[in-house]
C-alpha cells in the first residue's frame, strides 16, 4: 500500500470517497434546511436543529466531516498540481470546449469558490452557533438554540447575502454536475449502460442542491 | 469539377529537443479540397526545399488511418476538426478559402518534442512493456467453439483494441493523462479469459509505469474520449479503476 495515496488512482480515489462522503452531507444539511420553508414561527426548525445538535450520532460525526473537507480539499490541490506538471507547454490555439464541459476542466476553481462560501458560511452560522452567543427558545418544555432567528434574521435583513447564498447554492451545483457520476467512474463503479445513467442521475442531482439551496434565500426576500 | 483554397499556416518550429521553439507563417496556394492534410503538409515542404528552407518535420506512416503515427494538434484540437479521423484521413475540404490553421505538436512532458511537430511517443511502448501482453504462450489461434465468450464481451475487447496507439487522447486531455491509451490496452485483454488471468498485476503495472514516466492522471473531463479517432470509450477507464484498486486492496 505504500505509494498508493501519491499514485494517480489512489490520489482519485481519496477525492472520490470524500466527493460522496460531502455528498451525504450536503443531502442531510439540505433536507434539514428546507425545514426553514414550511414553519414561518420557526419551531420546525428550531426541533430540527436542535435534533442534529444532540443527536450523538452527529456529534461523532462532526470532526469526521470536518476530516472530510479538509482531505478533500488538500488532496484537490495535490492533484491538480501534479495534472499541471504534466503539460509543461501548452498549446497556442486550443478548443477544448468542443470536447469536455466548463465545469469538468475547473472543478478546482469551482471547489475554491465553493471554499470561499464555505469560510463565509462558518462565519456566520457555524461559529455563533457553537460559541452560544444565541438567544434561548422554549419549544414544548425543552430549552434550545433560537437558530431560526440567526438565518432567518440574516436573510430578512441584507439583499446581498441572500445574493451570496444564491450564488453558493449556484456553484455547488456546477461542482456536482461533473462530480457526481466522475466519483463513481473513479471507483470503477461505471460500464456502458450506467454511465449515461450516472451523467443523468448527477444533472438531476446537482439541480436538486443548487435549487434546494437557492430557494431558502429566495423565499426570505420575496416573502419579507 | 475540382475546388481549391489558399491557406495561411501557422507552424510550430523547433530544432531540436532541447531548443524553445517558435512559430512560423507560411502561406499555399490552390490546395485541392480533395486533398489530405498530410498532402498539403507535403505541398508545403516542397516548397519550403524550392527556397531552400528546411522542411516542416512530422511524422506519418500508413497515411490510411491504421498506424497511429500520425499526429498535429491543428486548430485547437488533435486530428483537426474532424471527428473520427487521423490527420491522415483529414479531407482539405474541412477548410475554408483564407483560413489560417495552428499547427502544434502533441503537448505533454511525457512526449517531449522531437523536432518541430515531431514527438517521441515512446512512453506509449515503455507502458506497453510494463505489463500489456500475456506472459505465456496461449498457442495459434483456436477453434471458435473451443472457449466460448459472450457477444458483449467479444464486442467490448475488440472495440478496446481497435486503439492505435497515436496519443490523441494524451493531447486532448487538460492533464495530459494517459489513461485512455492504458485502459484500452488493459480491457482488450482483461475482457478475455487468456488475458483475464494477469488483469490485477497488468492493471497496477502499466498504471505505476503511466505515473513514473510523468503522465498526469484522470479527472474525468472526456475529452479523449471525443478526440480518439477510434472511438474509444471511456467506459474502459471505469474498468481500469475497477481492477486497479482491487489489485491495490488485494495486496
Ligand atoms: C460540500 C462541498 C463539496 C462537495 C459535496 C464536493 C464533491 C465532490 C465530488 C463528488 C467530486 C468528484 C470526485 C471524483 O471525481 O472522483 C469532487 C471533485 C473535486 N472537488 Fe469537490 N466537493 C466539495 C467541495 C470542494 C472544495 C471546497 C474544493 C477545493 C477547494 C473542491 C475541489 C475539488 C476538485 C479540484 C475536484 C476534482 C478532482 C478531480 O477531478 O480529480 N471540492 N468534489
Ligand atoms: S485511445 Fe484513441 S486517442 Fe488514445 S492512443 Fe488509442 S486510438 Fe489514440
Ligand atoms: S499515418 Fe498511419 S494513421 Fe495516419
Amino acid at each position: 500500500m505504500s505509494n498508493f495515496l501519491t499514485a494517480s488512482i489512489g490520489r482519485k480515489f481519496i477525492m472520490s470517497i470524500s466527493g460522496l462522503f460531502l455528498m451525504m452531507f450536503i443531502c442531510v444539511h439540505l433536507g434539514v434546511n428546507l425545514l426553514l420553508l414550511f414553519d414561518d414561527s420557526g419551531e420546525l426548525f428550531n426541533l430540527g436543529a436542535n435534533f442534529m445538535a444532540t443527536n450523538p450520532l452527529i456529534k461523532v460525526m462532526e470532526p469526521v466531516l470536518g476530516l472530510g473537507f479538509v482531505v478533500h480539499i488538500i488532496w484537490s490541490f495535490l492533484i491538480s498540481l501534479q495534472n499541471y506538471k504534466a503539460r509543461p507547454v501548452g498549446y497556442d490555439k486550443s478548443n477544448a470546449a468542443y470536447s469536455s464541459t466548463w465545469a469538468s476542466r475547473n472543478m478546482l476553481v469551482l471547489g475554491a469558490l465553493v471554499l470561499v462560501f464555505l469560510v463565509m458560511h462558518i462565519i456566520q452560522f457555524f461559529i455563533p452557533v457553537k460559541t452560544g452567543g444565541l438567544e434561548a427558545t422554549m419549544i414544548d418544555g425543552v430549552e434550545m438554540h433560537n437558530t431560526y432567528a440567526l438565518v432567518a434574521g440574516l436573510f430578512k435583513s441584507s439583499v446581498l447575502y441572500c445574493i451570496l447564498y444564491i450564488i453558493g447554492g449556484a456553484l455547488l451545483g456546477f461542482h456536482l454536475g461533473h462530480g457526481f457520476w466522475s466519483a463513481f467512474q473513479t471507483i470503477g463503479m461505471s460500464n456502458q449502460y450506467w454511465l449515461k445513467r450516472l451523467q443523468c442521475i448527477g444533472k438531476i442531482f446537482a439541480i436538486v442542491v443548487a435549487v434546494g439551496f437557492a430557494i431558502i434565500p429566495l423565499y426570505f426576500l420575496i416573502k419579507f | 469539377m475540382e475546388n481549391t483554397i489558399n491557406l495561411t499556416l501557422k507552424v510550430w518550429r523547433q530544432n531540436g529537443p532541447k531548443d524553445k521553439g517558435r512559430f512560423e507563417t507560411y502561406k499555399v496556394e490552390n490546395i485541392s479540397t480533395d486533398s489530405s492534410f498530410l498532402e498539403m503538409m507535403d505541398i508545403l515542404n516542397e516548397q519550403l526545399i524550392k527556397e531552400n528552407k528546411e522542411p516542416v518535420a512530422f511524422d506519418h506512416d500508413c497515411r490510411e488511418g491504421i498506424c497511429g503515427m500520425c499526429s498535429l494538434y491543428i486548430n485547437g484540437r488533435p486530428h483537426g476538426p474532424d471527428d473520427d479521423v487521423t490527420t491522415c484521413q483529414l479531407h482539405m475540404r474541412k477548410f475554408k478559402d483564407g483560413e489560417t490553421v495552428t499547427i502544434e505538436p502533441w503537448r505533454a512532458a511525457a512526449f517531449p518534442v522531437i523536432k518541430d511537430l515531431m514527438v517521441d511517443r515512446t512512453a506509449f511502448d515503455k507502458i506497453i512493456a510494463a505489463g500489456g501482453y500475456v506472459s505465456v504462450s496461449t498457442g495459434g489461434v483456436p477453434d471458435a467453439n473451443a472457449i466460448p465468450i459472450p457477444k458483449v464481451d467479444a464486442d467490448e475487447a475488440m472495440d478496446a483494441a481497435s486503439c492505435i496507439g497515436c496519443g490523441a487522447c494524451v493531447a486532448a486531455c487538460k492533464n495530459s493523462s494517459a489513461m485512455l491509451f492504458v485502459s484500452a490496452k488493459v480491457s482488450q485483454l482483461a475482457l478475455l479469459p487468456q488475458g483475464r488471468v494477469e488483469a490485477k498485476a497488468r492493471a497496477k503495472a502499466m498504471i505505476a509505469k503511466m505515473d513514473e514516466l510523468g503522465f498526469g492522471g484522470c479527472t474525468n473531463t472526456g475529452a479523449c474520449e471525443v478526440e480518439c479517432p477510434k472511438g474509444v470509450s471511456i467506459t474502459n477507464i471505469a474498468r481500469l479503476n475497477r481492477q486497479y484498486l482491487a489489485a491495490r486492496f488485494s495486496e
